[in-house]
């Protein structure tokens, strides 16, 4: 790639940011040059960030309708999935499964909440009573 | 309290690790470009995970693992490397404190998530960044190089605290190293001409199905088998690759360009035009990279005529290209 073939797409992700790359300038050398962005990177960050907010959303109507405990509203909006959250706590994947439903949440020892409040930074009363931000 | 503050050199990096390696050698007066870092580290690689799953997605890398670079570089150049990991908490700030207020430049391993000054969009669960911390303001507010930003940054010592203590997976266990510039400096050409080997050697993989040009192959293979799958499936499994090669901090083409940029450099040190030309052939590799890149977003916004094969035909043409790379890197390094 040529110094002037580095895209300079302004890529919403980016948030005004700018990044380095590598590309060959006019002596045939490499030097950094600084890029806002791709556009095809950028579609492929906006498709992940898309794919997260349509999760959030599906996960706040459900804690909402009373479908999931706090827990399954908390997962997506830290961007955790059932693997990382696994690794972060020390809970089995289907632990956290069975703490997601209402039932077993409500059911959930403070001190094992307290594992949970402890990855998420947040306190005790947050994690049992969410403020929903819209 | 006391406010310590060390000279520093900041220089914007493609990639985390090499970066804060190459700052902090500079800030001592070793002068040492972050492509150099990462070919002196044999740090070019692929890697196809199946198996492993980030945000359900399998995971993919065009580099050795985390902490390969800082490890590896700092063997080969003699530079003295002093790590630490904490159980406690407070005990790791305390010690950062100590470190920063000996004049010290201390190397964090962090959590992405945790770091304020990222933006909104590029903030996820992934827990090795670095960075390097050269100071404290009159606030307590750490002041930070964090390589991948244009200019230095500043940090609360609560997010940082919690950014270097996140659990999980590659959790850093509140890492932090300091480097103390050797008094003899290494000969380059014979670790160039080393590192240069090694990467040739990995490319062709290990055993296992998983790496390098074998690794390249077996995801062609994975992509055609998608035909069937749903669209939305398809579209995940497509943009994943393309984001951990061109988003997550590679210099572009899953670090094809920064590798092509360290064989320009090495060829002008050891004055060989051989070395060059294989720098412009790494290029044309990169390129291809890109051009797979293109065909596959291309194919999720299913604009033109774009099929699934031709997209996995562009990546079996960066693994063809590959071989040949490896080839004129082997036969170099002889």
């Amino acid at each position: 790639m040529k110094k002037e073939e580095v895209p300079q797409d302004s890529c919403k992700s980016y948030s005004g940011h700018k990044k380095l790359i590598y590309a060959v300038g006019d002596e045939g050398h490499y030097e950094g040059v600084k890029s806002s962005g791709w556009e095809v990177e950028g579609f492929a960050t906006e498709m992940a960030v898309k794919a997260l907010d349509e999760q959030l959303a599906q996960a706040t109507i459900d804690y909402q309708q009373g479908k999931v405990s706090p827990l399954g509203y908390y997962i997506p909006l830290f961007r955790f999935d059932l693997m990382s959250l696994a690794h972060a706590t020390g809970f089995f994947q289907w632990q956290i499964k069975r703490h997601i439903t209402v039932k077993v949440f409500n059911k959930l020892s403070d001190k094992k909440l307290m594992k949970y409040c402890a990855v998420f930074n947040i306190s005790l009363e947050e994690l049992k009573k969410p403020v929903i931000k819209s | 309290m006391n406010a310590p503050l060390n000279h520093i050199v900041h220089r914007q990096s493609s990639h985390c690790e090499s970066g804060v390696v190459a700052n902090m050698l500079n800030s001592q007066g070793y002068e040492l470009s972050e492509p150099m870092v990462f070919g002196l580290a044999s740090a070019l690689m692929f890697v196809y995970l199946p198996m492993v799953k980030v945000g359900g997605l399998p995971l993919i890398a065009y580099r050795m693992p985390p902490k390969s670079i800082i490890s590896s570089v700092c063997k080969k150049l003699n530079v003295k490397l002093t790590s630490q990991k904490f159980s406690n908490e407070d005990e790791g700030m305390k010690a950062l404190d100590e470190a920063l207020a000996n004049g010290k430049l201390v190397g964090l391993q962090t959590s992405v998530y945790w770091l304020p000054y990222f933006p909104e969009d590029m903030r996820f669960q992934f827990n090795a960044h670095n960075l390097m911390v050269y100071g404290k303001n009159e606030a307590g507010d750490y002041l930070i190089s964090d390589p991948v930003f244009e200019d230095v940054v500043t940090c609360p010592a609560e997010s940082l605290k919690q950014a270097r203590f996140a659990k999980g997976m590659l959790a850093a266990k509140g890492l932090m190293y300091v480097m103390d510039k050797p008094d003899v400096t290494s000969d380059l050409a014979i670790q160039i001409r080393k590192s240069i080997k090694k990467t040739a050697k990995m490319m062709n993989g290990l055993i296992l199905p998983f790496f390098g040009i074998k690794g390249i192959y077996h995801l062609a293979k994975k992509i055609d088998k998608l035909k069937n799958a749903p669209e939305q499936e398809v579209g995940m499994f497509l943009s994943n690759i393309v984001r951990m090669q061109e988003e997550i901090g590679t210099g572009g083409a899953g670090f094809r360009f920064m590798y092509a940029s360290f064989l320009d450099e090495a060829s002008q040190l050891l004055k060989d035009d051989k070395l060059h030309e294989i720098s412009q052939f790494t290029t044309e590799v990169g390129d291809l990279w890109r051009e797979f890149a293109m065909k596959a977003v291309l194919f999720c916004k299913k604009r033109k005529n774009i099929t699934l094969e031709e997209v996995s035909a562009s990546l079996r043409v960066c693994a063809e290209h590959e071989t040949l790379l490896r080839e004129k890197l082997l036969a170099w390094s002889k």
